[in-house]
């Protein structure tokens, strides 16, 4: 794939670097908002190279890390029942909610099985009219319009055995939250791009002229979140605070109107609460009441659940961008991804599992595994 | 399944439960293949089952695997592969002509790779209680005297030499297992390597660590030997042969291609002095044609495995910990 190398090279990264070192002449503090921008950033090792003036802060843009304890046990229960097949993404599967996980569910005999689209579990549920299948729709914007399309086809061919369990959260809300928070220090957002692909970015403006922060819409190779920084620093450094498209190659202004209208069709506005941060108004979306046959909950009666988050992890201040994943005390000692605590060691695009698995230099072996040096190389 | 990922729950699964009711210093040393001293020969003896879904596949087939990775693990003690067993589980009700092709595809792959089959055993199941097909091969062979390959022997200086492009087994496995298409078709990579592994040898019997990195990929394979021998493995990224369409497809799914299986590649760790007639005598090979050289063992971050980005940052390549999931956005 040609733009792998295109957008990996490192001569025009460093003529980037140079350019935001040579731009910045204060501390700025920019909040990077997708998961999948941080495991890039961290991956890559760009936050090593950027001077020492540039800080980037992680935000709460992992889906899988702000799918509520609640849902996440509701998931559990459901996909332990006789009769269910429960499908979902593969990430969703090591979460751990109160006591167990999928992955446990699985191992006990429930029929859980991962799927790499919506649409995949809209077949299981036709080759099996006899069982109920449920789809665990979680994500951000960029993942509704494919999970709205499934219910919505599932209505047209009568697949009455189909619903969704739905936790679907919405990027603007969330950037209002967290400038709003006490203690907040971001000063301008590096905006998913694949967020904006869907929803373009008519919802950006205004929250950039309110809070006066830059908003740069960027992409996820290294060269595209070294051109979103650049963008940012660059409105810092003259004060400017306006909304910025990095990523045109992707995102159009008006986004992606057949897969709003989807959306539209399907979803509507509600408070969701985000593991580790809390209720954050109209930050989600829920099936509508023309669709309610198709939404698990209501389906399955999922009711009485008593959750339980462990008290040493940090997670929510991590996904807030209030500290670093190293700051938490639990990190890789309590936590580790053999033993998350919270969602955000568990994800692939969680800040706190980026950190351990890329920053970990002179590690010991991992956690809970006593194997001795010498007989670790076992499996072939 | 996490513990039969090859990470680091397959790791502690060993290592909690067989090493401790079988132990023994042969076993101890947990390589590819025990190197058994027999009568003042040096024996190779390895044995694996095979449970893959489907059973025919892009590039190869379970028979194919059934005899390539076991001839995989006896070569990476240098040992040439000379007899093999197998034992087929047969779930009630498989179809005989599936049972054939599986078995065809044993007796073509054991002749590609110049091995007799020499022993083997039949079961069936009940319907259910198995996947069509299951196949467990043993093999033995001869080590040829002054070669001494296992993990523990490697060292700082040591060139780190792949012998060709990663992940094909793994997405092709993947592409027609999930019904997944990633532009282009891929093939997996199973192949023989004992024929490489004595072109590599006839250059130095001096090569101290050959992995075949199947399971938990190249990653896996490389934290293993760090940790076996207590050094540190430092790759440039730029250097490692990740082919298009796995790149393509590791981006779609979110997952890593230094984590994706192979079945017909191996790392080598060769002192400095050998690298380049190493390198040159794997090219020279069919199954080495892509051979690159990716990094060298050090002695800072001893255990670890780290990889310099293509952009000049470095990174952490660890041990993963089951089977790689792919993501959701």
């Amino acid at each position: 794939m040609k733009y792998i190398d295109e957008f990996n090279d490192p001569a025009l990264a460093h003529r980037l670097l140079d350019e935001i070192r040579a731009t910045a002449t204060r501390p700025w503090a920019l909040m990077e908002v997708c998961g999948g921008q941080t495991h890039s950033i961290i991956r890559h090792g760009i936050d090593q190279l950027l001077p020492e003036n540039v800080e980037l802060i992680h935000g709460p843009g992992c889906p899988v890390c702000v799918t509520p304890l609640d849902v996440i046990d509701k998931a559990l229960e459901i996909a332990a029942r006789p009769g269910v097949i429960f499908c979902s993404f593969g990430d969703m599967l090591r979460v751990p909610g109160t006591d167990r996980d999928l992955f446990r569910v699985k191992g006990e005999g429930g029929d859980v099985r991962v799927v790499y689209s919506p649409l995949d579990a809209l077949d299981i549920a036709r080759r099996n009219p006899d069982r109920q299948v449920v789809f665990f729709a979680i994500g951000f914007e960029t993942t509704a319009p494919a999970n709205a399309m499934a219910v919505h086809q599932a209505r047209r061919l009568g697949l009455d055995n189909f619903s969704l369990l739905v936790s679907h959260v919405r990027v603007p809300p969330a950037i209002e939250a967290i400038m709003t928070a006490p203690g907040c220090r971001v000063q301008g957002f590096l905006a998913a791009g694949h967020v904006c692909s869907v929803m373009g970015t008519a919802e950006y403006p205004e929250l950039a002229a309110r809070h006066r922060v830059p908003i740069v819409v960027t992409g996820f190779e290294p060269l595209d979140i070294l051109e979103g920084i650049r963008r940012a620093v660059h409105q810092l450094e003259r004060g400017e605070h306006g909304v910025d498209n990095a990523y045109a190659r992707a995102v159009r202004d008006q986004g992606n109107q057949a897969a709003m209208r989807m959306i539209e069709e399907v979803f509507e506005v509600t408070d969701r609460n985000w593991r580790g941060i809390g209720r954050i108004p109209a930050s989600g979306w829920r099936l509508t009441d023309a669709f309610r046959a198709h939404d698990a909950e209501h389906r399955f009666d999922v009711t009485g659940i008593r959750t339980e988050e462990p008290a040493v992890c940090r997670a929510g201040e991590v996904l807030q961008g209030l500290i670093k994943p190293t700051e938490c005390e639990a990190f890789g000692t309590a936590c580790t991804p053999r033993t998350p605590l919270g969602a955000t060691m568990v994800s692939s695009e969680g800040a706190c599992a980026a950190y351990y698995l890329y920053r970990r230099m002179n590690a010991p072996a991992p956690q809970g595994s006593r194997i001795p040096q010498e007989e670790m190389n076992s499996v072939g | 399944m996490g513990h039969g990922g090859g990470g680091a729950l397959s790791a502690e699964l060993i290592e909690q439960v067989f090493t401790p009711a079988y132990g023994n210093p042969t076993l101890a040393a947990l390589a590819d293949s025990a190197v058994l001293d027999l009568g003042g020969a040096r024996l190779a003896f390895s044995t694996d089952s095979y449970v893959v879904r489907p059973l025919f596949f892009p590039g190869g087939s379970l028979g194919d695997l059934a005899v390539n990775g076991t001839v995989n693990d006896l070569a990476m003690s240098g040992a040439r592969p000379a007899y093999l067993s197998t034992a087929f589980i047969l779930e009630e009700g498989v179809e005989l002509a599936v049972v054939e092709r599986v078995a065809r595809a044993v007796g073509a792959a054991a002749r590609a790779a110049d091995v007799t089959v020499a022993t083997g055993d039949t079961k069936v199941v009940e319907s259910g209680h198995g996947d069509g097909v299951y196949v467990t091969t043993a093999g033995v062979g001869l080590v040829p005297d002054g070669v001494d390959i296992r993990p523990q022997r490697a060292r700082p200086g040591d060139a780190v030499i792949v012998s060709g492009p990663i992940g094909l087994h793994g997405v092709a496995i993947m592409s027609v297992r999930e019904g997944l298409e990633f532009g282009g078709e891929i093939a997996s990579d199973t192949a023989p390597l004992a024929g490489l592994v004595a072109a590599m040898l006839a250059v130095t019997p001096d090569i101290h660590v050959l992995r075949d990195p199947t399971r938990g990929g190249l990653g896996a394979s490389l934290n293993e030997i760090a940790r076996a021998s207590g050094t540190g493995v430092r790759l440039r990224e730029r250097a490692i042969p990740v082919p298009d369409e796995v790149a393509n497809a590791c981006g779609f799914l979110g997952l890593d291609p230094m984590y994706v299986a192979n079945e017909g590649r191996l790392v080598a760790f060769v002192p400095p002095e050998h690298a380049e007639g190493v390198l040159a005598a794997m090219r020279a090979h069919p199954h080495g044609a892509g051979a690159a050289l990716i990094g060298e063992c050090v002695a800072d971050h001893p255990g670890t495995v780290v990889v310099a980005t293509g952009l000049g940052g470095t990174r952490v390549v660890d041990l993963p910990l089951g089977e790689q999931l792919p993501r959701i956005c």
